[in-house]
């Protein structure tokens, strides 16, 4: 199994809400500030990414944003763009006329092309920037394995042209575990691990991209010990109650009311986290990132989730 | 008040609301438990205003699917038999009937209905650009969803329908989707592309179009694409018609949007960004339900002063006389879980006190608020769906 942050591709998915773009960004980051020259990227611009580093809108043109970090936003038309201009080296492209709506017209007859044009993209930096690791901030779950099969689902399609030609060089790529791999990102709750599960079975099943990590985002601390929550149980009494509130000189109830409810949150979603464990195979990493109660997002969220990455990849 | 005053009265609650409603569609971000509170919606719906309800939902979590009898049944549309209401306590005075979208059956049963012959539907049907369409790209999803609603609508078996939305990348797609289809097959450039493979003649204008095309998929494929764009086109007037008449039932005043939201921070800018645009489109904002909120007390100043006290000085309660043994631990076992009791309540107060203030940042907003709280354990039955909806009816 390679590591994950010595694959050069990663594509982070998951179910919408599970925080995808928070866990591309700290894996982003982790990135970096090893030393590799990195590169996120954001697919569905949402324009959440530069929440997570507090920075100005990112847009397709790169920019860096820190030491040896850069990030760009997928835009599929400037991609297509500059693909026909490198890659196809079919000149004065812009002479064409309405690329734009060439292009609409295009990824709405031929199916792929938008997938094809944004993987190929990602691919190429990869191929030709030498950066040492591209984080992907990809579609949900939904759609992610139409993303990646797609220069296969082109390749069957599309007999001849230029098109047929590059797909190639992307499978290479892609279906390299040693360069590329999905990290599914996942909540403790019912359907972030159900699609989980299923998508893992799906990249298995539709796709030759390598599966390189589970991470399971927001788990909530265990409160109490061994034997400490029985002392909790008989403090969560109308005497322990009568008792507290006198120690504290005033009503506490609540306190314990709260402590109840985050120990019935993580009883629940243990169970869930159990169901994914022995669903995924066990060689594939399960990286776990605790529930922030400080901030849920902005440069320090991002950095808190590096620190808890970094440790479950025994950094 | 006399009644017509009433009834131009603005609705304040989700369950007045939905009285007077043929349609209602939920959507909001992805996680935010959309599919969960359509189910709710519709069950309470049955319950309490009766007549024939339908949920149609899009992608239920298993147990759900499970439980309301949909496991197999897909597009058609089921009733949930009344002893589900039975085993939850209670008798309602209509009927819950759930289906689920199948993209590819209804993108099938489409071509059949507006294809001009059976030999052309199933060519349709038979080509292979049209499965991929059909099948794989998420995209197609929107504009289905939308489609199907209109037949069951215009089928008129139903008194009401609570619609769950597909995760489009996009929350707003698939409002505008029966438009963008309408034009698709309007387009100029969709002539322009079947023009050689009718009459051969490209002109010198659009041939550069060609060009590139050609070279960059391909003259088969692209003969391909435009065969089955001819065979499409059969069906041309059928679609845009239908496309509009889809339009016209979204923008109807018995069709409200129920806007589902978190108070975390994304699914909240996302919740308001759909807002605006449903007011500035001029659909009907009927309501906002907000999820998995927590508890009113986390925010109670006083008693986060106490958690504080107890997460500083711990050891020192636990000390008090008496303390410990009347609860059977010893002194440090009492102040480690003092310390948690602490600790865990200064945690919550503080996401609470976000969400407030998320709460509060949502300016704008339909006049119907409501909120439900995280509950313990997932909704995967009726029971469980009424207790949802008990906290948002009124």
């Amino acid at each position: 199994m390679v590591d994950l942050l010595e694959r050069k591709l990663i594509f982070v998915t998951g179910k919408g809400g599970v925080g995808k773009s928070a866990i591309s960004a700290s894996l982003a980051w982790l990135g970096a500030s090893r030393g590799k020259k990195t590169l996120v990227c954001e697919v569905d611009a949402k324009g959440n990414l530069a929440d997570f580093f507090e920075t100005d809108p990112i847009h397709f043109q790169e920019r860096e944003i820190a030491p040896r970090l850069w990030a760009m936003s997928m835009d599929t038309e400037a991609s297509l763009k500059q693909y026909l201009s490198l890659q196809l080296r079919i000149p004065l492209v812009a002479r064409i006329g309405p690329l734009a709506s060439m292009f609409d017209f295009v990824a709405s007859a031929a199916p792929g092309v938008r997938e094809i044009v944004t993987v190929g993209k990602l691919c190429w930096e990869v191929k030709e920037r030498h950066y040492d690791l591209v984080v992907v901030d990809s579609s949900a779950t939904g759609h992610i394995v139409s993303q990646l099969s797609a220069p296969q689902a082109i390749n069957q399609l599309v007999q001849v042209g230029l098109v047929r030609q590059q797909t190639g060089w992307m499978l290479d790529i892609l279906e390299d575990p040693a360069t590329t791999g999905v990290a599914v990102v996942a909540t403790p709750e019912e359907m972030p691990v159900s699609e989980t599960i299923e998508l893992t079975d799906r990249l298995r099943a539709e796709t030759k991209v390598d599966l390189a990590a589970v991470v399971v985002n927001r788990v909530l601390p265990e409160l109490f010990g061994r034997g400490e929550e029985e002392v909790f149980d008989r403090l969560d009494c109308p005497e322990g109650r009568e008792r507290l509130d006198e120690v504290l000189g005033g009503p506490s109830g609540v306190l314990l009311d709260a402590a109840r409810l985050a120990v019935s949150l993580r009883r629940a979603r243990t169970e869930h986290l159990e169901r994914l464990r022995e669903a995924i195979d066990p060689a594939i990493p399960m990286l776990y990132v605790p529930y922030l109660f400080f901030r849920s997002h902005g440069l320090r969220a991002t950095h808190q989730m590096a620190d808890a990455l970094s440790a479950e990849l025994g950094y | 008040m006399s009644q017509v005053d009433a009834a131009k009265r603005p609705q304040t609650t989700i369950g007045g609301l939905l009285a007077s409603k043929e349609i209602a569609i939920a959507c909001g971000s992805g996680g935010v438990g959309k599919t969960t509170t359509a189910a709710a919606l519709a069950a309470m719906a049955a319950v309490h205003h009766g007549g024939k309800v339908l949920v149609l939902t899009v992608d239920p979590a298993r147990r759900l699917a499970n439980a309301l009898g949909l496991e197999g049944f897909g597009n058609v549309e089921t009733r949930i038999e009344p002893d589900a209401f039975k085993s939850a306590g209670v008798r309602p005075r209509g009927e819950l009937w759930a289906a689920m979208l199948d993209t590819k059956q209804s993108w099938d049963d489409l071509v059949r209905r507006h294809a001009p012959d059976r030999q052309t539907a199933q060519r349709i049907l038979s080509n292979p650009l049209y499965q991929n369409i059909s099948g794989k790209f998420v995209q197609s999803h929107d504009y289905i969803a939308m489609e199907r609603l209109y037949e069951i609508h215009l089928e008129g078996n139903f008194d009401l329908i609570v619609v769950d939305t597909p995760p489009t990348r996009n929350a707003i797609d698939f409002i505008e989707a029966p438009q963008r289809m309408a034009e698709f097959f309007s387009s100029r450039l969709l002539r322009l592309l079947i023009a050689p493979y009718r009459s051969r003649m490209v002109n010198l204008a659009t041939r550069p179009f060609y060009q590139v095309a050609d070279r960059v998929l391909g003259s088969q494929f692209l003969e391909d694409i435009a065969e089955f764009f001819i065979l499409f086109q059969t069906m041309y007037s059928g679609f845009v018609e239908r496309a509009r008449a889809v339009e016209r039932v979204l923008h109807d005043s018995r069709t409200t949007f129920v806007v589902v939201s978190t108070l975390e921070a994304a699914p909240v800018r996302e919740a308001e960004f759909f807002i605006r645009v449903l007011s500035s489109k001029r659909f009907h904002l009927g309501g906002l339900v907000l999820n998995k909120v927590l508890p009113h007390y986390l925010l109670d100043e006083g008693a986060e002063r106490r958690a504080s006290r107890l997460y500083d000085d711990a050891p020192e309660f636990a000390a008090t006389e008496g303390f410990a043994d009347a609860l059977g631990a010893d002194r440090q076992q009492l102040a480690r879980v003092l310390y948690e009791v602490g600790e865990n309540f200064r945690n919550f107060n503080i996401v609470a006190r976000r969400e407030a203030a998320q709460r509060k940042e949502l300016a704008v907003r339909p006049d119907v608020v409501a909120t439900a709280p995280e509950f313990d354990a997932d909704i995967h039955d009726l029971p469980g769906l009424l207790r949802l909806g008990e906290r948002i009816w009124t």
